[in-house]
Order: structure tokens, then C-alpha cells, then sequence
């Protein structure tokens, strides 16, 4: 499907490096690739992915922690970006939508996503995706209270919660609940 | 004098002496009577100085040195509305017998105090007498700044004289008789405010007397942190021993071991003082979160050492309804640990996890872990409840902090249930905190 | 008072306005060259009409009128136009039509909108015979080059094919000949018998690129040179900027630029985290203006007293007055809240502004009014402006207005570089254009256990006169009158009336459900009391009076049968019920509700069985109907924003709440099968769910709730209503 490209090839925001006061050299591996980046430490990730590094794959809902769409994983882990300082991810390795699918539960998940026809308008998806797959990553065959618990900090607006209860249970047992 | 007449009079003489000596138990030692050394006059004490700025600001002019001891006597927090102009007042203190509204404490000329004499400024401060000759009520805490020397109380007069006039005049007071009678205020503080200014303590190190001087006329700690007596005064014989202020809990900070600040190392302190954090023991929150914004956090690090100094000293009070440990980290799946309160966990799922994680431990953030705290580990879940409700916002030196308030579209219902689920799992004992519980620390809230 | 016709939006929609708002829907033959079409390159292409291109290799490139905001349209209209074409589905790409009225005007509203549930009923007959009409093009193409008669081909997959010869010729080696046919005049449709596509649950085309990060909505909008830029409205509605202090902000590492516009300052910086922290430390002082004291307990107490003045009449049969006199008499008066739309993608416009151009990037529900207010506010000429449309994070109806799209441009004149407008979600919530409260009462006698007299006033704002005004005819909102003269019982003495109450300053628009949503809560809750006022079963009861509706009789009795209807229940577990003809569906629905003695809510299970026509989609009427409910409910439960000291006191999740996935039940959706025309599916589900919840609620604890969201205090044992 077309949709509307980006018109740019170099999709990386460069600011000025002469307006960047105190910024500082901050150096990530995000999605197993080392990035250095000049941002102010205490910049969230998301911000940090969407303006910086031009990854708009993970989206801003909230930015207090109550919606989940700038979920990422960091060490495997899903956690809200929107509120997590860029400062306290050095060193550690953070995954994004882009590249979730090359881990295994990420790939099911997204697959079983398709499967279950779970997106509507998707602005939550990416968000939904990552903590589905952090979960099964930890709980390989999850029940009903273990999506409750990893995935209620995720808001669908759309109201896809049937489907994707359906979806983390096909990702996990590879047939429909 | 007629028989009845007689009999009344007598009745009056029994009372009186019954109300003298009661107010004499009532009232109880001094904050600083603990100590027990030979206290001199500030002018004669000749082995530091307690009083007035850190050495850094020596040189500095009276207003900057005004904007220091404003800052170190919190003037801002009380006398600024959320969103309305610094120290132009209005924001109000809900108390059990009405609202009481902060005044304006800009220079202007109407509706602040521009026309204050230096005099006028004093009384106010340390006696508690307006202006006009009317009384404040102790929600100023004009007994503790009684302690502070006159030059100060005219520094921070200096500072507040340079600031913009603004033309705001708070609300009217909604006490319900007889608190709204200012004038029975006068026997009040005669009784209970010693109008005298701090006398250092010869027998103490200076570092000790500057961080006493701090603690006791500028900070105001016990205002909060003391218990109060039958007459609504701090009662020193449990001096620092924990009390609900505000609807929030202030904790035990003398130096009880169990549960005082007895087992904090000195880097706790100060981390706590001056970021409003220490690493295994939480995060200011409430009134202490804003103490530590507005006022801990610009204190000079030798100042906040002399504090420490000077709370190491305060004799222990133990907190009997608090543990003698913290909980340790609860498990990482949702599954183990406490699994009562479903309706707790319901919520904590949905709106308190992503932060907190099931463990107690933040992902995001040490500020925002629970495990360790005394918030959790308070079976009355007082800040708990609280903070649910009422949110909170840090600036901290890694940028701003926040929770978001939930109390307006979560119910009381859902908050007790959440703060009876949080202190299970990640406290020693469960709180048993109902809906009424909740409606009454929302009543207490103030703005 | 004389009752005029019935005025609704399925009269809208098939007769249109008498006023000649509605363009007479043609179909253009070509695209016109001397159209602005953007990003359409027709050249070399069979381009029979605006909404289909095929290129020399097959590739079939279909332009989509209506947005795709999650409800599944762009694969629904490809399969219409694919349906009739013949199209090799694998082959279909889409993309995003260019602001065009006369190309994309959605027939109902004469204008490139997308809203109302009118997508596909509106564009269901004109794209199948754009479809179709490319066909019969390209089987002429092929008939001319073999010498055959053009009966005797067929197409199918993307390939002409003549059985008797067995020759065949793919789409894309006839694009170039097909080009110059002659388009036929009265081009035959399909029997919906020989529908290959229409019917099935087809993937949907927009979803594999949403589950890796790489669908670009509007805020992902990158350009070279841009910047972030975040924006403070004046907090009270209608205020203005005061005193403006940014000497702290521009200090701000990353801050480019403090903005003071007359009604919102904002801050553009390198990235959204310094344009964020740089609005912090602008001191603003705004002039408050007149509405610094709007609260919405005035707003209830003026539209209390206003809805008790007569109406305009919209629709009266029978002889009220006289039926009302007669049986016994009930009255109620429902009361809905404003709501904000919080769609996930909050409201965001990048937008670059030259001397004579202005170009946006941006999701919106109405090309061509943003193309048109951008162009005012640019002071540029229309055709100047381009509108990059993208997908939408969520509209339910915000994006219907241009709003954010003319404050980025507003922005974006102050620099020389593009600029990404983004509000917080404190912002998005607290200047949406809200749902508007609405208060509707109905009167109504019941006589040998009927409805002999039904009268129903609706009052609130009316959103029409101020989106669509030629449409707000004789004082009457069309759309929130909708559902009350389309009420699906036999009621012999039937009258409905609108009074036009405006709440001062609060801005009002279309919220996903529109119209329908206060009447279908009104109408379904007062049929449950009315069912308990005549001693009857609330599904029996409207079983009863449904002698000349099947096939809303239809729905509601399958969905008695699905959901268990009549089968006991534990204490204070309760069944409601639903029915409802809007956007010309059929949907019912049964709610299953525990009320725990606090008066807390838990749902059990949601039954919904729809009778849409011929669904195009059936996966995706499923979905959206799924969507529907807990968008609804959420609504029920949760949702009301709050005006005092003329501000909204909502800001973000946390205090304007959601429905999460461990509230949310089992939810069995079942789609009849029908031949009739396609209704529309986006909103229906929102309005099945809050009456049907309240009635189980109703069933379950006795209470009567007449107000939204519920008052979970009324609720716990002990309480009366
Ligand atoms: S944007 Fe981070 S949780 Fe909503
Ligand atoms: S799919 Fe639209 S918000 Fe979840």
C-alpha cells in the first residue's frame, strides 16, 4: 500500500550544533546499533527516537505514563519512554517497534496481530505490540490475568482490547483462542 | 455579692487556676529545651554564627541575603496560589473548623503589605500581630519564626519590598465560630508563643547551633513534624516524633532508630534535603516535596549539613504504628506476592505499574521506587492515599518529576482499594483504608 | 405549528437538501489536467476517473475519497472499486486523494469530508460505477485489439479474457488503448450474487505497515530544516494573551523561537522536549476575557431551564396532544455530559509557509476545508495550497475541524522553515471542540401495556449550523434530532421537537456516534422503564411494537437468543438491552453488568448482532462494531469533561479516563447476512453501549440512572437514585 512517503532521504533532525548549550554526547544502542546523538540528559527516549534519531515508529499519547504508545523494550523489559530519561538508558540496549520483529515473541506477536486483524487506526499498535511481546518473552503462555497485568497500561482508543487478548493467546499457543 | 453571684465567682477562681496550670501541662517544654546546655543571647555567642546567611553570602546586599532567608523560611509555598502571582497569596488551608486563605505579601500598598513598617513587619513575623492590630492564626507559623533575629526577619522584608506590587486580595476566611473570633488569638499566643529570639547553646558545636537556628526558626520542621497538643501547639515532649499535617503524614524524623531517622547515614540526609531523594528510603512528595523545591534544594551544602548536625541531636521518639524494617522488593511477576484486593490491583495495573513496576521498583525512574519507603510501609497508607489523590510535582536537577493527581476521576472506592494493595505488596502490612477513609484525607487536602 | 417532513440524515443522504447544497454527484470522466490534483500523476496511465490509475505494468493504484482513521475504509472502497473492475486484489495499492471537491466530495456533505458513518453508503452506488465503468473500458480495449465483440470477453483478476479464443490481455497491457475509449453511458453494474470481493473478510491493506512502526500518521511528518514547535492556548475559552515574559525560555538549550500569537503562544524548538520545556518557562499572563466564569454547572442550569421551551417541530404524526391526555403517562428527561474526542494521535499540524505558498502535512477528516482555512490564514490562494493527507491516529470527529491545522499555520508564517505544531495531550483535551451536552425528554402514555403517545424534545447545541450551516434548516439540528425521528416503533402519535441551546463559549462539534448518541440513550433507556411501567419484559416490550420494522425485529431477536436473554442470573447481575436503526443498521445489543455492593461496575459479557445490509467487509463491520462498544461504554463509564472558571478541569488519562483492557468483557459481535444497501458501521456501536449498560444496570440493582457517565455512588447498596 502507498501511503504517503517520506520526502526526505535523510529522515535524522541535525541541530545546530551552535544553539546546544549544554547538551551532551549521549551514546545508545538502540536496536543493536550504537547511536551517538547530542541531547540534554534529562530528554525522554521518545523524544530522543522521534525528533533525534527520526525513528517515528514509537508514538506520544501522554507523555505521563498512563497510555503506553511510546512503549519500548529496554533489556527486554517493556518500558513507557515518554518518561524515561534518555540519561538512564545508556548502556543498556533498547528496542523499538522497527526492530522488534526480528525477536522471536516480537515476530509472533506481529504476525499473529495480522492474523487476528487486530489494528484499526494502529496509532496505539506499536505500543500494544511491545508490551504483548515483552510479555511473552517473560510468560511464554500467558492467561487472562497475565495480559491483564502486562497490558492494561496500554490505551486503545479504537477499543481493540478483544482482539488483542485474542492475538497474545494466538502468539502464544499458535491457534486461535 | 449574692449567693449565686458567690458561688460563680468561686467557680471562676477554681477555673481560672484549673486553666493556668492545665495550659502549663498543655504547653510543655521549648523545641529547643531538649538540649539542656547554657543558652546565651545571639550577641554574645562568639564561637560562630547561627544566625543570618551562609559565609558565601556575606558580602551580598541585604536583599539577596533576604531572598536566602526567604527561601529558607519558605515564605514562597504558603503565600503563592498555584498559578497566580509569587507571594500574592490566596491559597487556602483547609482546616477542621474552616478554610483560612494566605494573604498578600507583595509590596503593595492596598492589598499587600507595602505599607508595613519595619516594626509592623516584626510583629507580624514574630508575634503574630497584623498591621492593624488583629491577630494571625498559627497557620503562620509565627512561633517558630519568633526564634529568628530581628536583622533577618528585616532581610527577607527587604527582599519582599523589591519584588513587583501585585493587587490581589484573597478570599475571606471561612472559620466557623469561634475560630473566626481573631481576637481570642491574643490569649493563644500568649500562652503558647514564646516570643523570644533564638539563644545559642554554648554547651553545642556551632555547626550545631547554626543548623538548631535553621531547623527551628527558619525551616519551621516541627510545625509539621512535631505532634500537636489540646491547644493545637506543637507538643516538644514528642518533638519530631511524626504528625498528620494537612492530611499528609509527616514522619518521624528525631533520631529514633526503628523508626526515626536514627538508620539514615548522613548521605541520606542531605540527598533527601537537598534532592528531595535518598536512594532505599522514597521521595518527598506532598508538603515535604515542595519544602525540598522551594526551599532545601537552594540551601547552601554547609547549611544543610548543620541540619543534619542538628536533627542527629533531636532525642528518639519511636513511631510505634510503624514498622521497625521496610518491605523488601516484592516479586516481579503480578502473580506472587499479595494477591488480595482485586479491585486494588485492578487499578494498580492500569494506572500504576508502568511506573512503578510490579516489584516495587520503577522502571523508570529511582525517584518513583516504592520499595523501602515509609509511605508503604505506613499500615495507615496516609501519603499513599494521598498522593493517588493528589499527585505530585518535583524539579529535581534530572528535570522535572510528576505523578498525575487521580483523585478526581478515580473514586474513593478504587483509591482505598489501590493503597490497601500497594501497601500489601510492597509494605510490611497491609492498610485498611475504606472509601470514608478516602473522603476524609481528600477533606483535609489543601489546595 | 405545522409539521414539516422528516428531516434526518438518511433523508439527507438519499434525497439531499432542497437547498442544492448537495452537488449532483457526477463522476468525472477523466481527471482534469487542469485540476490541482497533487501527487496524481496520470500520464501514461489509464485513468478513467478520479479514483482509479493504471499503469503499462498492472499496477492498479486506486485514490481513496474518504480518510482512513481506523475504520478499515480505505480496504472497504478498494474492494468496491476492485469488486467492480475486476482487479487483481493483490495488485491494489492505495493512496490518499488530494483535496478536490469536485473529484472527492463525499456526496452527503458536498464536500471531502469523512464523518456520519456516510462513507460507504454514500460512495457504494458512484465507486462501483467507477469501477465498473474502467472495466467495460478495458474489455472494449481488448475487444477492439482481438476484432471480438466486447460481449463476448470477460474480466476477472486483472486480465480480460476472450473463452472463445483463449486469448488474454492483462490491465496493465491495455492501460494505453483503454485510455482512449469511449467511456459507455449507462455502464452495467454487477449482480452482488457474482460479488467475488464484497463479502469477504479481506486482510486489510493498511495494517501490515502499522505493525512495524513504519504507517506514517501526521505526527510523524518528517522534513529537512523542520522544527518542533508546542502550543499553549489561552486557558479560558476566548481569552487572549496578555503580557508575554520569554526571557527565561530562550535561554533554553534547543528553543528557537517564543511565538505570541494573539490567543496561544508557542514555543518552536529543535525537538518537542526543548519546545515543551521552553513553554514551561514562558510567564504568561492571559487576558481571561468575558467567559472567565463559564462553569458547566451554569451551562446545566440554563440548558434545564431552555429545554422547557417549545421546539421546532421535526417530525409529528398522529395527534399528540390528544393521545398524550389518554393511558398512563410517564416522563423522563436524559442528560448527556460534554466529551472530548482524545483520539491516541493528538492534534498536530506541520505546515511550511512561504510568500505565495503554504503546504501542510497533516491527518485530517476534511481535505478541502483545511485547504481552504489554511489558505486564509496564509494569505495565500487556495490552489496554493497543498494538503499532504496521512493516515490518522483516530478521528471520532476532531479532525472534521481545521482548527490546529490554521494555528500551525498561523506558527509556521513567523519562520522561514516548516514547523510541527503538536499539542500536548493536556492541550488536545482541554481546546477540543467538545460533544455537546445535550438534555432530551420524553413524554409518553402507554395504553394496554403499548406506547400510544411518544413525545420527544431534544436539547442542546446544534453542530450543523455552525459545520454545515445551508443544512440547519426551520431551527432543526438534522444530526441531533438523527435517531429520534427515526425511532423504530410502531408509535401512532409521534412527535419529535429541537430547541437550540448554545453553551456560552464552549466550542461544539461531531463526536464519534454524533447525533445518534444522546438519542438512541434517551429513547432505549425510557423504552426499559416504559417496559417495567407496563408490568413487561423490556425485550418482549419492544418485540411488541415492532410490526413494521422485521428487520430491526430481526436483530433483536437473535440477539435475545445469543446473549441468553430471560436464563436467571446471580444478584445484582443485570441484562440490558439495546435496539437501534441508526446510520441505517440495525444493531442490538444486550449488556451483561455485576454491580458489586460499592457500587463498582464490572461488565460480563457484550452480545451485538448487526444487520448492515450487504457488509463489504464483514471482518471489518465486526471490528468496528467491537470498537464501537468500548469507545461507548468508556463514554458511559467514564466520560464527562467539566467547565469551571471557564476552564476545562481535564487535561490527560489520568483524570479523563479510558476503558482498559481488563475492564473490557467478552464481546461477541454477529453480522446477518442481507442484501439491502450498505449502512454505515463506524458510530453504531458507540451508541449501543451506554443504554444498554445502564439498563442492565437498571436490571440488576433497581436504580434509575438518567444521566451520563454513571454515578457509580448512586450505585452502591444502601443508595437510592
Ligand atoms: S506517551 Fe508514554 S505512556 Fe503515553
Ligand atoms: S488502534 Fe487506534 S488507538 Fe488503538
Amino acid at each position: 500500500m502507498i501511503m504517503v512517503a517520506r520526502n526526505l532521504a535523510d529522515p535524522i533532525i541535525v541541530s545546530d550544533p551552535a544553539n546546544q548549550g549544554m547538551h551532551m554526547a549521549t551514546t545508545l544502542t538502540i536496536n543493536g546499533e550504537t547511536k551517538s546523538f547530542d541531547a540534554p540528559p534529562d530528554m525522554p527516549l521518545l523524544w530522543v527516537l522521534r525528533d533525534i534519531l527520526g525513528m517515528t515508529g514509537t508514538k506520544f499519547g501522554c507523555g505521563i505514563a498512563q497510555c503506553g504508545a511510546c512503549t519500548v523494550h529496554v533489556d527486554g523489559k517493556a518500558v513507557r519512554s515518554c518518561v524515561l530519561p534518555v540519561s538512564a538508558v545508556a548502556n543498556r540496549a533498547v528496542t523499538t517497534i522497527e526492530h522488534v520483529g526480528s525477536t522471536p515473541s516480537g515476530a509472533k506477536v506481529q504476525k499473529a496481530w495480522l492474523d487476528a486483524e487486530v489494528i484499526q487506526c494502529g496509532y496505539c499498535q506499536s505500543g500494544q505490540i511491545m508490551s504483548a511481546a515483552a510479555l511473552l518473552a517473560a510468560t511464554p503462555n500467558p492467561d487472562d490475568a497475565d495480559i491483564d497485568a502486562a497490558m492494561a497500561g496500554n490505551i486503545c482508543r479504537c477499543g481493540t482490547y478483544v482482539r488483542i487478548r485474542e492475538a497474545i493467546k494466538l502468539a502464544a499457543t499458535g491457534r486461535q483462542s | 455579692m449574692n449567693r449565686t453571684m458567690r458561688i460563680l465567682a468561686s467557680l471562676v477562681a477554681i477555673g481560672i487556676v484549673a486553666v493556668v496550670s492545665a495550659i502549663f501541662i498543655i504547653r510543655g517544654p521549648g523545641p529547643l529545651d531538649f538540649a539542656g546546655g547554657t543558652k546565651v543571647a545571639l550577641a554574645d555567642y562568639r564561637a560562630g554564627k547561627p544566625a543570618g546567611v551562609p559565609a558565601g553570602l556575606e558580602k551580598a546586599s541585604l536583599v539577596e541575603r533576604g531572598e536566602y532567608l526567604a527561601k529558607a523560611a519558605d515564605c514562597m509555598v504558603c503565600h503563592t496560589k498555584p498559578g497566580e502571582k509569587d507571594y500574592a497569596g490566596g491559597l487556602a488551608f483547609k482546616l477542621p473548623f474552616g478554610t483560612l486563605y494566605s494573604t498578600n505579601i507583595t509590596p503593595d500598598k492596598d492589598t499587600g503589605i507595602g505599607n508595613y513598617s519595619d516594626q509592623d513587619f516584626l510583629n507580624a513575623v514574630q508575634r503574630g500581630k497584623r498591621h492593624d492590630g488583629a491577630r494571625l492564626y498559627p497557620a503562620m507559623p509565627y512561633t517558630s519564626y519568633t526564634y529568628m533575629s530581628d536583622e533577618d526577619v528585616l532581610a527577607v522584608k527587604a527582599y519582599l519590598f523589591s519584588l513587583p506590587a501585585v493587587r490581589a486580595t484573597a478570599p475571606d476566611n471561612t472559620l466557623s465560630f469561634p475560630f473566626n473570633q481573631r481576637w481570642a488569638m491574643i490569649f493563644w499566643s500568649a500562652v503558647f508563643n514564646p516570643d523570644t529570639r533564638f539563644a545559642p547553646d554554648t554547651s553545642k558545636s556551632p555547626d550545631w547551633n547554626r543548623g538548631a537556628y535553621l531547623a527551628e526558626a527558619l525551616a519551621h520542621c516541627g510545625e509539621c513534624h512535631t505532634p500537636r497538643n489540646l491547644g493545637f501547639a506543637l507538643d516538644n515532649r514528642k518533638k519530631f516524633g511524626g504528625a498528620i499535617t494537612a492530611g499528609w503524614r509527616a514522619f518521624n524524623i528525631s533520631s529514633d532508630k526503628a523508626t526515626g531517622l536514627g538508620s539514615w547515614s548522613d548521605a541520606d540526609l542531605i540527598s533527601y534535603l537537598s534532592l528531595g531523594h535518598a536512594p532505599g528510603h522514597g521521595s518527598a512528595s506532598g508538603p515535604m516535596g515542595e519544602a525540598v523545591d522551594h526551599s532545601f534544594s537552594q540551601f547552601a551544602p554547609e547549611d544543610i549539613r548543620s541540619i543534619v548536625a542538628y536533627l542527629r541531636s533531636v532525642p528518639p521518639v519511636s513511631s510505634p504504628d510503624l514498622p521497625a524494617t521496610t518491605a523488601p522488593v516484592a516479586p516481579a511477576s503480578h502473580k506472587d506476592g499479595v494477591t488480595a484486593d482485586a479491585r486494588g490491583k485492578k487499578v494498580f495495573a492500569s494506572a500504576c505499574a508502568s511506573c512503578h513496576g510490579w516489584s516495587g521498583e520503577s522502571p523508570v525512574s529511582p525517584m518513583a521506587t516504592l520499595t523501602g519507603t515509609w509511605a508503604v510501609n505506613d499500615p495507615a497508607a496516609t501519603n499513599v492515599a494521598q498522593i493517588v489523590i493528589s499527585g505530585t510535582k518535583r524539579h529535581t536537577p534530572d528535570g522535572a518529576l510528576s505523578m498525575p493527581a487521580f483523585g478526581n476521576a478515580y473514586t474513593d472506592d478504587e483509591i482505598a482499594a489501590v493503597a490497601n494493595y500497594v501497601t500489601a505488596r510492597f509494605g510490611t502490612k497491609g492498610s485498611k483504608l475504606t472509601a470514608k477513609d478516602v473522603a476524609e484525607l481528600r477533606e483535609q487536602t489543601a489546595e | 405549528m405545522n409539521a414539516p417532513d422528516n428531516v434526518s440524515r438518511r433523508a439527507l443522504l438519499t434525497g439531499g437538501l432542497a437547498t442544492g447544497l448537495l452537488l449532483a454527484f457526477h463522476l468525472p470522466l477523466r481527471a482534469d489536467p487542469n485540476e490541482p490534483v497533487q501527487k496524481d500523476v496520470t500520464d501514461g496511465k489509464f485513468a478513467p476517473n478520479a479514483f482509479i490509475r493504471i499503469d503499462a505494468t498492472g499496477r492498479t493504484v486506486l485514490m481513496m475519497p474518504q480518510v482512513e482513521m481506523g475504520q478499515g475504509v480505505y480496504t472497504s472502497i478498494s474492494m468496491i472499486l476492485a469488486e467492480e473492475l475486476d482487479a487483481d486484489w493483490d495488485k491494489v495499492e492505495v493512496q490518499h486523494a488530494p483535496p478536490n471537491d469536485k473529484f472527492y466530495a463525499n456526496p452527503v456533505f458536498g464536500l471531502q469530508a469523512t464523518g456520519g458513518s456516510t462513507s460507504i453508503r454514500a460512495w457504494w452506488m458512484p465507486l462501483r460505477k467507477a469501477g465498473a465503468t474502467a472495466r467495460a473500458m478495458l474489455i472494449q480495449a481488448a475487444a477492439s485489439q482481438w476484432g471480438v465483440d466486447a460481449a463476448s470477453c470477460t474480466a476477472s483478476k486483472g486480465e480480460v479474457a476472450h473463452a472463445a479464443s483463449g486469448r488474454k490481455l492483462g490491465y496493465g497491457e491495455l492501460a494505453l488503448a483503454a485510455q482512449s475509449q469511449t467511456p459507455p453511458k449507462d455502464v452495467a453494474i454487477k449482480d452482488p450474487k457474482n460479488f467475488v470481493l464484497i463479502g469477504q473478510p479481506l486482510k486489510r491493506l493498511d495494517t501490515p505497515d502499522k505493525v512495524n512502526g513504519k504507517a506514517l500518521y501526521g505526527i510523524d511528518a518528517i522534513l529537512p530544516d523542520m522544527k518542533i514547535a508546542v502550543i499553549a492556548n489561552c486557558p479560558v475559552f476566548g481569552g487572549k494573551v496578555g503580557k508575554v515574559d520569554d526571557s527565561a525560555a530562550t535561554k533554553i538549550a534547543g528553543v528557537r523561537k517564543v511565538v505570541v500569537l494573539d490567543d496561544a503562544v508557542a514555543v518552536i524548538g529543535d525537538h518537542m522536549w526543548a519546545a515543551k520545556k521552553g513553554l514551561d518557562a514562558v510567564k504568561i499572563e492571559w487576558n481571561e476575557g468575558p467567559n472567565a466564569k463559564i462553569s458547566t454547572k451554569d451551562i446545566w442550569q440554563d440548558l434545564r431551564a431552555a429545554s422547557e421551551k417549545d421546539g421546532a417541530v421535526a417530525k409529528s404524526t398522529g395527534d399528540i396532544a390528544k393521545a398524550l391526555a389518554s393511558g398512563d403517562k410517564f416522563e423522563a428527561a436524559y442528560e448527556m455530559p460534554f466529551l472530548a474526542h482524545a483520539s491516541m494521535e493528538p492534534v498536530n499540524a506541520t505546515v511550511r509557509v512561504t510568500k505565495d505558498s503554504c503546504e501542510i502535512w497533516t491527518g485530517t477528516q476534511i481535505m478541502t476545508r483545511v485547504q481552504s482555512e489554511a489558505a486564509k490564514a496564509a494569505g495565500v490562494a487556495v490552489d496554493k495550497v497543498i494538503v499532504n493527507q496521512h493516515l490518522l491516529g483516530g478521528g471520532f470527529g476532531r479532525k472534521l475541524e481545521p482548527d490546529m491545522v490554521v494555528a500551525a499555520v498561523r506558527i509556521a508564517k513567523q519562520v522561514d522553515y516548516p514547523v510541527k505544531v503538536i499539542w500536548t495531550r493536556e492541550e488536545d483535551i482541554q481546546h477540543d471542540v467538545y460533544r455537546p451536552v445535550y438534555r432530551d425528554q420524553i413524554t409518553a402514555s402507554l395504553v394496554d401495556g403499548k406506547v400510544a403517545a411518544w413525545k420527544y424534545k431534544v436539547a442542546g447545541s446544534a453542530v450543523i449550523a455552525r459545520w454545515l450551516p445551508p443544512a440547519f434548516q426551520k431551527g432543526i439540528d438534522i444530526d441531533a434530532i438523527d435517531a429520534a425521528v427515526d425511532a423504530p416503533y410502531d408509535f401512532a402519535n409521534f412527535h419529535v421537537e429541537y430547541v437550540r441551546v448554545e453553551p456560552p463559549a464552549v466550542p461544539t462539534g461531531f463526536w464519534r456516534g454524533v447525533g445518534p448518541n444522546n438519542n438512541v440513550f434517551a429513547i432505549e433507556c425510557a423504552m426499559d422503564e416504559l417496559a417495567r411501567k407496563a408490568g413487561k419484559d423490556p425485550v418482549e416490550f419492544r418485540r411488541s411494537m415492532l410490526t413494521k420494522n422485521p428487520r430491526a425485529l430481526a436483530v433483536l431477536n437473535l440477539v435475545a437468543e445469543k446473549s441468553g436473554w430471560g436464563q436467571p442470573l446471580p444478584p445484582r447481575v443485570g441484562r440490558g438491552v439495546c435496539l437501534q436503526p441508526s446510520f441505517a443498521s440495525f444493531l442490538a445489543t444486550v449488556v451483561e453488568a455485576e454491580i458489586d455492593d460499592s457500587g463498582e461496575i464490572a461488565l460480563r459479557r457484550v452480545t451485538s448482532v448487526v444487520d448492515t445490509g450487504i457488509a463489504v467487509n464483514p471482518d471489518t463491520v465486526k471490528a468496528q462494531i467491537e470498537g464501537g462498544l468500548v469507545f461507548g461504554l468508556t463514554a458511559a463509564l467514564y466520560g464527562e469533561i467539566t467547565i469551571d472558571n471557564g476552564r476545562v478541569q481535564q487535561s490527560n488519562f489520568h483524570d479523563y479516563r479510558m476503558m482498559r483492557i481488563n475492564e473490557t468483557p467478552k464481546i461477541e459481535v454477529t453480522v446477518v447476512k442481507s442484501g439491502e444497501s450498505p449502512g454505515g458501521i463506524g458510530e453504531a456501536g458507540v451508541n449501543a453501549g451506554p443504554p444498554a449498560l445502564r439498563n442492565a444496570i437498571y436490571a440488576a440493582t433497581g436504580v434509575v440512572l438518567r444521566r451520563l457517565p454513571i454515578d457509580r455512588k448512586l450505585l452502591a447498596v444502601g443508595k437510592k437514585a
